[in-house]
């Protein structure tokens, strides 16, 4: 696969801020990329990077094959789908999704036909002559979507676009995300921080932490192998076991991540004081203290649910007891 | 066990009553507020702008000088004669070169303050612009005659840089030049926009404020240059503010006398007429026909802008 956006050792900081931190990183061309981490981790930054809105303070970014430094967003085929959406309110939602091709010169029958064509594809037809004011935040992010998808970018960068949404929707939209970026076959690259749809939607995860990458690959790496307890912890909450205890139970000495699912009651195990104890509907999640250490166990159900303060055994897995690298 | 009530009988004075009064009646509260100043603009000001509109539809009588008190609209006609006419051509194109030249001078300054200065440079700016307001309005006038007298700095300025051709050559176009720039109409131009240029920065400033930095990053992602920003989404975004400013601009200048009589020609605008008529001339009814003019101006403006969808932003 030829290479779509590639970091070299790019940093972009900020006096003394590191927003940015000697980050590398390859995107290939028709990849679902998604940047994971929580505020402040750099993954706006590094998108807003690839879009130009800012400019490394050192590194090389090469955008399908152009040194992208030096260039204005104006120049980038790329187009971003923003955070707030960032419709003009001032303009209907046909003007707004032929913004691009008008400011490119493109003759008004013709980018009308090309927007009605975009918005058709985001199952907004007919919606041209409303004002974005007008539309509801899930219409509002398809005509961002559109609007930006209409220029025929060769990426498309995707800024929390589903932050905004409540729960349904942003399920629903995760879905036509994932099977528009299949019919287009163009780069998506979004930034979340929402670790559920980081898995469920890209070919390929990069976890930030403090401005660099912590960790990049596929979603079932990122969460059933995490290298770093970072990611064990941020990644959906996994169990993070420091080495004293790890040496203790398995005689390494490094972290160890377990996923509180694979935690399981049993006759004989390890001692548990059980803390506290939450209904979540399909599953029970239960906290306890399990060689000093906090822990979670998520309990199917049907299963025997402990009561607060009382100590049991629980179990696991040997093979569910990941054995971090760093 | 002391039994909690949920009710706090605390025993209320006069002032307790009034606020549970105002409490459970929130719209009788807004009407205490309102009520003063809808009594001060409604009765004084409507009133005294309708009794203006009504003498105007009177007229003197040319040989007593009289007023006489009969609906005509002689008094409007006479606003048509080529002496009067040219006053009020004269005064809104003079308003309206204020108000352009404000709104370019202005922008920048408007758009540098809402997107780049933070903290202290804010700070800066707002006394800045305010600063000139805090002084008498006369003392600025008569420092602009000094400013732009024959025997003022800018001239000297002009002199000392070996441009004083220049400064000749231009003074001798007619219409906007003069024997020295404070009896020019171009003298008056700049003290007009000088003491209405806060009034236009303002209004942008605010307008601009409200204008997301995504906005302006999403255009330039679609693949707009920049100035093709300003133009497709800046200025519509903006228009609100400008149009705010202008209404100050414009309706200032249309209805100013002072600054014309301290420095400029000889040649009249609508406030002096409005002022002579109604003083010496003792033609009141011509100066309120006079005065109805820069009302109705202003009104037919704001009607085009809203047509022009200058509005649609807000």
């Amino acid at each position: 696969m030829p290479s779509a956006i590639r970091f070299t050792g790019v940093s972009r900081h900020y006096g003394n801020v590191k927003a940015v931190d000697n980050v590398d990183m390859d995107i290939a061309e028709g990849e679902f990329f998604a940047m994971l981490g929580p505020s402040g981790s750099g993954k706006t930054t590094s998108l807003r990077l690839i879009a130009g809105f800012e400019q490394p303070t050192a590194g090389d970014i090469h955008i399908f094959g152009h040194v992208a430094q030096g260039i204005p967003p104006y120049k980038r085929n790329v187009n971003t789908v923003f955070q707030d959406y960032a419709l003009f309110p001032h303009l209907n939602v046909r003007d707004n999704v032929a913004y691009g091709l008008m400011v490119a010169g493109q003759a008004k029958a013709e980018r009308y036909r090309s927007a009605e064509r975009a918005l058709d594809m985001v199952a907004l037809g007919g919606y041209g002559d409303r004002k974005p004011s007008a539309l509801s935040g899930g219409q509002r992010q398809r005509v961002a979507l559109a609007r930006a998808l209409v220029n025929e970018p060769k990426a498309l960068l995707l800024d929390e676009p589903l932050g905004a949404l409540d729960l349904k929707l942003r399920e629903q939209m995760q879905e036509e995300l994932k099977s528009l970026q299949r019919s287009l076959g163009i780069t998506f690259i979004f930034v979340t921080h929402d670790q559920g749809e980081a898995l469920s939607m890209a070919d390929r995860v990069a976890v930030f932490n403090e401005g660099r990458i912590v960790q990049m690959g596929a979603p079932e790496d990122i969460y059933y192998r995490p290298e770093v307890p970072f990611v064990a912890d941020f990644v959906g909450s996994s169990n993070v076991l420091p080495p004293e205890i790890m040496r203790e139970i398995r005689g390494v000495d490094a972290y160890g991540a377990l996923r509180p699912e694979a935690v399981r009651r049993c006759d004989a195990g390890h001692d548990a004081q059980v803390r506290n104890v939450s209904f979540l509907g399909a599953t029970t999640r239960v906290s306890m203290q399990v060689h000093g250490v906090a822990m979670t166990m998520l309990l199917p159900k049907g299963a025997e649910i402990p009561a607060a303060g009382s100590t049991i055994q629980v179990c696991w897995r040997q093979d569910d007891l990941h054995v971090m690298s760093r | 066990m002391t039994e909690h009530s949920v009710i706090m009988d605390r025993q209320g004075g006069l002032m307790d009553r009034l606020s549970d009064a105002l409490w459970r009646k929130p719209g009788l509260l807004i009407f205490l507020l309102i009520l003063p100043p809808a009594l001060w603009l409604g009765v004084i000001y409507l009133g005294s702008l309708f009794a203006l509109l009504a003498q105007s539809f009177f007229s003197v009588d040319e040989f007593s000088g009289l007023i006489q008190y009969e609906f005509t609209l002689k008094t409007y006609r006479e606003l048509l004669r080529p002496s009067n006419f040219d006053i009020i051509i004269r005064t809104v194109v003079m308003a309206a070169a204020v108000t352009v030249g404000a709104a370019i001078i202005g922008f920048p300054v408007a758009y540098y303050a809402a997107r780049y200065a933070r903290g202290k440079w804010k700070a800066i700016f707002y006394l800045g612009v305010m600063l000139p307001l805090w002084s008498s309005y006369l003392v600025k006038v008569y420092s602009w005659k000094l400013i732009l007298a024959k025997e003022g700095i800018l001239n000297w300025l002009f002199e000392t840089l070996r441009l004083g051709w220049l400064l000749n050559a231009y003074l001798s176009i007619p219409v906007i030049g003069g024997n020295s720039l404070s009896v020019s109409a171009t003298g008056t131009f700049l003290v007009f926009l000088y003491v209405w240029l806060p009034f236009m920065i303002l209004p942008i400033q605010a307008s601009l404020e409200r204008v997301p930095l995504s906005m302006l990053e999403a255009s330039g992602d679609l693949g707009a240059r920049p100035a093709q920003t300003f133009r497709h989404v800046l200025l519509p975004l903006a228009l609100p503010g400008v149009i705010a400013g202008s209404i100050f601009t414009f309706s200032l200048t249309l209805g100013d006398y002072i600054v014309p009589q301290i420095v400029g020609s000889s040649r009249r605008f609508i406030g002096q007429a409005v002022y002579a008529y109604q003083g010496t001339a003792g033609n009141i009814p011509l100066a309120a026909a006079f005065a109805v003019v820069p009302i109705l101006l202003m009104a037919v403006y704001l009607w085009i802008a809203k047509r022009q969808g200058a509005f649609d932003a807000l």
